[in-house]
């Protein structure tokens, strides 16, 4: 196959004529233990073909059985996306032969979803063209239950792509797992700001999930997977164009960029008085555009029919309420109620929520931190030796509890802050909690101010030029002196103290 | 008048994935139409009141525990795989992808 | 007692004698292997016979029972599945060529219980292929003979399993029933098939016709027998969405208590009982009406006015779920392949599969299912079939109101000449006109012969029906009339069956 590429026209220039319209699918694999309906174990990773069963394999004579906790997920997300929960619904079969599906069905819901008509503000962030952060809201139609494909690997051809390859295997150990499509209401009236409403939905959306614990949320592993369909309508019209879907978009940055690429690609082809086919489109990382895949065409007659190896899903009102109790507070809202509590600013929290350091960072201040220790701590010494290490920051062996700990110490007048760093190596270290790595160490404070008042003359004696310096009115000076009295203390003393000492001596205000 | 052309049932066939000679078309057509034509009595039979009866039992919320149950080995499970490769199943090309 | 009178004892008796000491489970099973080996090659009532597994878990039950071991009831009594079940490590085809090699690596719900009530699997019985037919004449691997008359059909889907039992190449038999394909092929055996409620044995490991038709249920020569495998089959099975959770009926009591039907109502369902049968169909089902009344039954005529929809109905919803059903059989991961010449992609290598694997009668269901199920057509089709199911389980609830159980010919005729109906779908389809109803409402349903037909001397079934979850009043009702037939007729139907004489 040659891909020819499509004109485009300019981004803003493409605005002017035309008001984009979205609709976003996303597809969310559950965390689930097990498969959507059968035993099978989910893990990533594992051996080709070990996972599977006579269920998943859709093997003659197998019959599917509903994961309670599948289901009770689906409620979840439905309900922190503000959705309606149905009383009574299906599962529908979805006819199409695929060698990577099984049972050349895949068991889905069709038009009795457990969740419908919901929504999600979403924070659109400052951009950089200087365009303002706003809110968008996202109406969300529906968000049902269905179930994962095998992963065809394709084997021989040029560029091991599917195109030209002599043929393909298959492993079956993702069929079956339990998926959540949540599908928006065509969104209109981002204009210019449309790309950026899509990557910030997405995001919102992989917070919003990651918080309800419900999958792993690892796009970059196929956990969250995006379609995102695309149209223009001249501006001033109210009749929806011809739209295009564009499969797979598996990262935030590749969202904005597809949406964006499509809507050039559609107003050059409307600009020549042509028309938008539709059809799905695949998304090309490397280069930045789409190509045409598959058009729209008899094989979508997918002939959906209510399960009949499965009985209804009614969620009693009262299992609804059940779960409902169980929400996490919102991701955006609760970022905002915590930055308020630890009087951070936009800037501090931005960099607690990129290092992702918000839950950790609560449970220290619950464990008796301050906010501003804890949040130096977690992105600045320890994210840095967890950055050299090639690890998670939660996963250094430093718990909450330490820190508050070893704050307790710096605030109680034990520790200085060299000292502390020295105490975090011994905790990193595995020697244990900071009392004990401080104790076994002997990293203490000088309290005696005898010890520390002898250093303090000793050092001005042998600098009597700094010493008038100071004298004279230039206070800054005595940080020279400062350090010399450290060293003489061998670090043990409170630096804040030594310098009152020093400018007390010297007779001098501070 | 018929129900089913031959070409509806060839459509039909391919949308079901048969690949129906010439011959298999030629004696299938006929008799589907017939059968077509019988089984559209059903048409005028119900009234739109009547809600369509999917299952014969009233259950509803049949689930499972979300708990592993031991999988087959992958010797098993290709077992009877037409052809095998690397622990897994060796299908023709794809023509394109879902 | 010789290796003949042990094959013609019913399985009760054979339970009896085994807990008796009368004789062994391997010389119980050995004579049915040899029985087999000597007129299978006739019958073709068995698509394979498992020997050395039979004699094996046979010898186990000996060995067990010599150690004083408390034993199952049937422990030890030899038994045919249908090769609709999936049997860990034994070729299970479905009577297609699709499935010739393939060995299911798991075992069907019911095979894993016949396995706990220790009973020597014989081997599996033939059938129309994927169950679709009434007469085993679409087996991929050549018909079953009917043993009352070797040019004659046995019935089907369940062909094998109705001529095993009714030739005495087994004491029971494992049957599947979508629209009568147990209690059909019973009817023209002279043996007993009965159709439990929707959901009473697990489908786990069936492969599936229609899966909200399918129920799977006991082939046996008397209602006692039946009800013996009844109680192993039935029960809740967590692998089955569809299955019932409740406490399984009490057939066996049913099957051998009182004989007395003083009170029973019996109604006689007008639309499928009174017209359009053979003669000597009507006149034996007369005879048994008046048997009843004579045991105390008070018999009634009811109306099912939506019954003769009952078939248009059927034809839709059976073909739409099968043709999905069918669709995992595409030989990508297990099947019969078909590699067209050239470079072919895996859409044309399925679609050439499924022509060469699949014989006319699948081929024609799955077309009809894929084109009820299509854009456009759906809502005049399937969604129309069901609403007609929701009448058809409207007219029985009422009928259920007027009388206990429910009374009509199993089919319009005797076993019909193999080869009458084959390139006549519409006929063939018209056999199970009395059996589909039951099958569409999900109720319990029972074939007993009642007797010869006198123009042909070919046994005639006499079928109940009763209300879903109330099995057990089909055993007492079909028990009742069983005995006095048997006391009016010098015998049961089944005895009559002449000697099968051994081709060259
Ligand atoms: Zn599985």
């Amino acid at each position: 196959m040659t891909a020819t590429t499509d004109r485009t026209v300019p981004y803003a220039d493409a605005l002017t004529r035309y008001e984009p319209v979205m609709g976003l699918e996303v597809h969310v694999e559950l965390s689930t233990a097990t498969k959507m309906f059968c035993g099978c174990a989910t893990e990533f990773g594992a051996e080709p073909n070990t996972q599977t069963c006579p269920v998943c394999l859709g093997l003659p004579g197998a019959l599917p059985v509903v994961n309670r906790t599948a289901v009770e997920s689906a409620i979840r997300i439905g309900l922190a996306l503000n959705c309606r929960i149905a009383e009574w619904c299906r599962f529908a079969r979805k006819n199409y032969f695929y060698p990577d599906m099984p049972k050349n069905f895949q068991t889905s819901q069709y038009d009795e979803p457990i969740a419908f008509d919901g929504w999600l503000d979403v924070e659109v962030p400052a951009n950089e063209a200087g365009e303002p952060p706003f809110t968008f809201r996202v109406e969300i139609e529906r968000a049902h239950m269905e179930e994962d494909t095998g992963k065809s690997t394709h084997v021989g051809g040029a560029t091991g792509r599917i195109h030209g390859a002599d043929y393909s295997v298959v492993d079956y150990n993702r069929a079956g797992i339990p998926l959540i499509e949540i599908v928006t209401k065509p969104l209109v009236g981002a204009g210019d700001r449309a790309p950026e409403v899509a990557r910030a939905y997405v995001a919102a959306l992989r917070d919003l999930l990651r918080a309800l614990d419900v999958t792993h949320g690892r796009m970059e592993q196929g956990n969250i997977r995006c379609d995102a369909n695309v149209s223009l309508m001249p501006i001033g019209s109210e009749v929806l164009g011809t739209r295009t879907e564009t499969k797979n978009v598996n990262s935030l940055r590749s969202v904005e960029r597809a949406v964006r690429y499509e809507i050039t690609r559609h107003a050059a082809v409307l600009d020549a008085g042509e028309k938008v086919f539709q059809e799905t489109r695949h998304w090309h990382e490397d280069t930045g555009i789409t190509t045409a895949g598959r058009p729209k065409s008899d094989a979508d007659d997918y002939r959906y029919f209510p399960e009949p190896d499965l009985v209804p899903v009614a969620p009693s009102r009262e299992e609804v309420e059940r779960l409902r109790a169980t929400l996490p507070e919102n991701p955006a809202e609760r970022r905002k109620r915590l930055q308020g509590e630890w009087g951070f600013s936009d800037l501090e929290m931005r960099d607690v929520v990129n290092a992702g350091a918000v839950e950790v960072i609560e449970e220290t201040v619950a464990a008796g931190a301050s906010p501003a220790a804890a949040r130096k701590w977690w992105t600045g010494d320890l994210a840095r030796r967890a950055n050299a290490d090639g690890v998670a920051v939660t996963d250094l062996g430093v718990t909450p509890a330490h820190i508050a700990e070893l704050d307790g110490l710096v605030t109680g007048g034990r520790l200085n802050d060299s000292m502390a760093r020295q105490v975090m190596d011994g905790v990193v270290a595995g020697e244990g909690t900071p009392t004990q790595v401080a104790d076994a160490r002997g990293l203490e404070l000088v309290q005696d101010d005898g010890a520390l008042q002898a250093a303090v003359d000793k050092v001005i004696a042998a600098n009597a030029d700094v010493a008038e310096k100071i004298k004279g009115g230039k206070v800054q000076a005595a940080g020279a002196l400062i350090g010399q009295v450290m060293k003489e203390m061998r670090g043990q003393a409170d630096a804040a103290k030594a310098r009152e000492l020093i400018l007390a001596t010297l007779g001098v205000e501070g | 008048m018929s129900n089913l052309s031959r070409d509806d049932v060839a459509h039909v066939a391919m949308l079901a994935r048969i690949q129906l000679e010439d011959h298999e078309l030629d004696r299938l057509a006929g008799q589907l139409d017939q059968i077509v034509d019988w089984v559209g009595q059903i048409n005028e039979v119900a009234a739109a009141d009547v809600p369509p009866m999917s299952h014969p039992l009233p259950l509803v919320n049949v689930t499972r525990p979300d708990e592993v149950r031991p999988s087959l080995t992958q010797q098993q499970a290709l077992a009877n795989a037409p052809d095998p490769e690397g622990g897994r199943f060796g299908v023709p090309r794809i023509l394109d992808e879902e | 007692m010789t290796a003949r009178d042990l094959t013609r004892l019913t399985a009760l008796q054979m339970a009896d004698g085994l807990a008796a000491g009368e004789f062994t489970s391997v010389e119980l099973t050995q004579a049915h292997l040899d029985r087999i080996e000597r007129l299978n090659p006739s019958l073709n009532a068995y698509l394979l016979v498992d020997a050395e597994g039979a004699l094996a878990t046979a010898a186990n039950v000996d060995a067990a029972r010599a150690a004083g071991e408390d034993l199952p009831r049937l422990a030890g009594v030899p038994v045919a599945v249908k090769d609709i079940a999936c049997t860990r490590g034994l070729p299970t085809t479905a009577g297609s060529r699709m499935l010739e090699h393939f060995v299911p690596p798991y075992d069907a719900t019911i095979v894993t219980r016949l396995k706990d009530a220790r009973m020597p699997i014989l081997g599996k019985t033939n059938m129309d292929e994927f169950a679709m037919g009434s007469s085993t004449e679409h087996s991929a691997f050549g018909p079953t003979r009917n043993p009352w008359d070797l040019e004659r059909i046995p019935g089907g889907s369940g062909g094998g399993s109705s001529a095993a039992v009714a030739a005495y190449l087994a004491p029971l038999a494992i049957g599947s029933d979508t629209g009568g394909s147990i209690r059909q092929p019973a009817a023209v055996t002279g043996s007993v098939g009965v159709k439990p409620t929707y959901g009473a044995v697990s489908r786990y490991g069936i492969i599936a016709l229609a899966s909200s038709l399918d129920q799977i249920g006991p082939c046996a020569r008397t209602v006692a027998d039946a009800a013996l495998l009844h109680e192993v089959l039935a029960g809740h099975d967590p692998m089955d969405s569809t299955s019932i959770d409740a406490p399984v009926p009490p057939v066996v009591a049913a099957a051998t208590g009182t004989r007395d039907l003083t009170g029973l109502r019996v109604g006689v369902v007008k639309e499928i009982a009174r017209e359009g049968y053979q003669e000597g169909v009507s006149r034996c089902f007369e005879e048994a009406l008046q048997h009843l009344r004579d045991l105390g039954a008070q018999v009634v005529e009811v109306s099912c006015p939506h019954f003769v929809h009952a078939m248009a109905a059927y034809y839709l919803i059976q073909p739409s779920e099968a043709s999905s059903n069918l669709a995992r059989y595409d030989a990508m991961r297990y099947g019969s392949r078909t590699t067209p010449e050239g470079s072919p992609s895996a859409e044309q290598v399925m679609a050439a599969s499924r022509d060469a694997a699949f014989g006319d009668e699948v081929k024609r269901r799955i077309i009809l299912g894929t084109y009820a199920l299509s854009s456009g057509y759906y809502d005049a089709y399937y969604g129309q079939a069901q609403k007609v199911r929701t009448l058809i389980a409207g007219d029985f609830t009422a009928a259920f109101e007027q009388a206990d159980v429910l009374v009509s010919p199993t089919t319009p005729t005797t076993a019909f000449r193999i080869g009458d109906k084959l390139d006549d779908p519409m006929a063939m389809y018209l056999n199970d006109i009395a059996t589909i109803p039951a099958n569409l409402a999900g109720v319990p349903g029972m074939s007993i012969p009642s007797g010869v037909a006198d123009e042909d001397g070919l046994p005639v079934g006499f079928q109940l029906l009763a209300p879903a979850m109330e099995d057990q009043r089909l055993y007492a009702v079909g028990a009742a009339l069983e005995a006095r037939l048997a006391e009016a007729q010098g015998g049961y139907v089944f005895e009559k069956a002449p000697e099968i004489e051994v081709q060259a």
